[in-house]
């Protein structure tokens, strides 16, 4: 590991981290407004959560 | 408040006591030998193998014991040729077949001669001649018994429900998960006219990558889906499905995508068809990168404990080892559960009807 590949992925980190984040934070918000609804906002949230964690490790991988 | 507070600080506290204490062994002597050790230790274990040994120990004469079982070891070198892993002694020695020689080198088999030399180029890769390998290797031997696992269960499940519609015994844990991997994956992904052909494609992947991630969490050492060769399978078996059971809706909306300019549809014809190849991409690389990273990570912690060497660190260590774990487990389940929910999903764009709103 050199030190711009640590750099990479520690920005890859961040990156994913944050909309990750995003993602359940909204679907907090979404499922507080509207708990009936629980269950389809779970599932849209792991779809999105999943699709940006496969671009976060590929990119990892590249780093 | 305040009782957060202070809990964090105590927290520090004990971190920063064990950062200490962990920098002060570091000047031991013998130290950096136990960090290499783990090392290797880690990366040996995410290597595929060609016995199913359980663990290894040193006797006191200083002879390297291993607990487990051999297994064949298949090659296609100038005719079939077929021998026990035993003659490898754990890479140990060079086994000589019909006077061919090979010898194991990082767990893999490369053919030498009978010294057993291997000759390293400069990026230190061995240019030995690697036979072609079709042995039953510890990950092919563990997908043959899932494989058997699974049959046997879920015959038995089946033919229970010939005599009466209230499950019995495995059924009773089984027939939920079942019924939700049909009621809340496939049917509203697919569609409720179209699902039932790919239920038995979806029950098999989704039990089949959660059984062998969870017996990657067992002291058996096995870790089948943190090979991408496995991944690659099972992700290329979905992308066939997707294709060839793909309508004529599917393939228009990629080569011709309906209801935007025609200079718009030059453009993202190769950036759909870009995307199909994508998705089933993404499909090996999550699961073969969370299954990797999470034991990279629960070994590394387990090993901290005897870097430690003090009641503090490497209690802590192994609290941090326990709760990991736990979390391990609802990776298991998380994986195979995305794995189908996302096949579930691309099996649905393939056969979608077409509808007016595009």
């Amino acid at each position: 590991m050199t030190i711009p590949n640590i750099v990479g992925a520690g920005l890859i980190v961040i990156g994913a981290g944050l909309g990750i984040g995003r993602i359940g934070g909204q679907a907090m918000d979404a499922i507080a407004r509207q708990p009936e609804a629980s269950g389809k906002i779970q599932t849209a949230m792991l779809i999105a959560a999943a699709l940006i964690e496969g671009i976060g490790f590929a990119a990892l991988f590249a780093a | 408040m305040q009782n957060i507070i202070s809990r964090k600080t105590i927290c520090l506290l004990f971190l920063m006591v064990t950062t200490f204490s962990f920098a002060k062994e570091e000047k031991h002597e013998g130290e950096g030998d136990i960090k290499t050790e783990i090392k290797e230790y880690i990366n040996h274990h995410l290597l595929d193998s060609h016995d199913f040994s359980l663990y290894s120990y040193t006797t006191d004469s200083g002879e390297h014991k291993y607990v487990g079982f051999p297994l064949p070891v298949i090659l296609w070198d100038n005719g079939l040729k077929v021998f026990s892993s035993s003659k490898f002694h754990h890479g140990e020695s060079v086994a000589e077949v019909n006077g061919d020689y090979y010898t194991l080198y990082h767990n893999k088999i490369y053919k030498t001669d009978a010294q057993g030399s291997i000759d390293l180029d400069d990026h230190h890769h061995p240019t030995n001649t690697k036979p072609l390998d079709f042995s039953v290797t510890k990950n092919v031997f563990t997908i043959f018994l899932v494989g058997l696992l699974m049959f046997v269960m879920f015959s038995r499940m089946a033919k229970k429900y010939k005599t009466g519609s209230l499950p019995r015994g495995m059924g009773r844990f089984l027939e939920p998960i079942i019924l939700y991997i049909r009621d809340d994956i496939a049917v509203p992904n697919i569609g409720v006219k179209k699902y039932k052909r790919y239920m038995p494609y979806l029950l098999t992947v989704f039990f089949f990558i959660w059984i062998i991630n969870l017996l990657g969490l067992t002291p058996l050492g096995v870790n089948v889906t943190n090979n991408i060769a496995v991944t690659l399978a099972l992700a290329l078996i979905t992308y066939f499905l997707t294709t060839f059971t793909a309508n004529k809706n599917y393939w228009g909306h990629i080569f011709w995508m309906p209801g935007v300019p025609t200079p718009m549809k030059i453009i993202l014809a190769p950036i759909e068809l870009l995307g199909t190849i994508i998705k089933p991409f993404s499909l090996m690389i999550r699961l073969y990168a969370n299954i990797t990273a999470g034991h990279i990570v629960l070994m590394s912690i387990i090993g901290l404990m005897f870097i430690f060497k003090n009641w503090l660190g490497s209690s802590l260590s192994f609290g941090l080892a326990f709760a990991l774990s736990l979390l391990e487990l609802l990776v298991a389940a998380l994986q195979a559960y995305i794995f189908t929910m996302l096949s579930a999903l691309y099996f649905g764009m393939a056969v979608e009807e077409h509808h007016d709103e595009h």
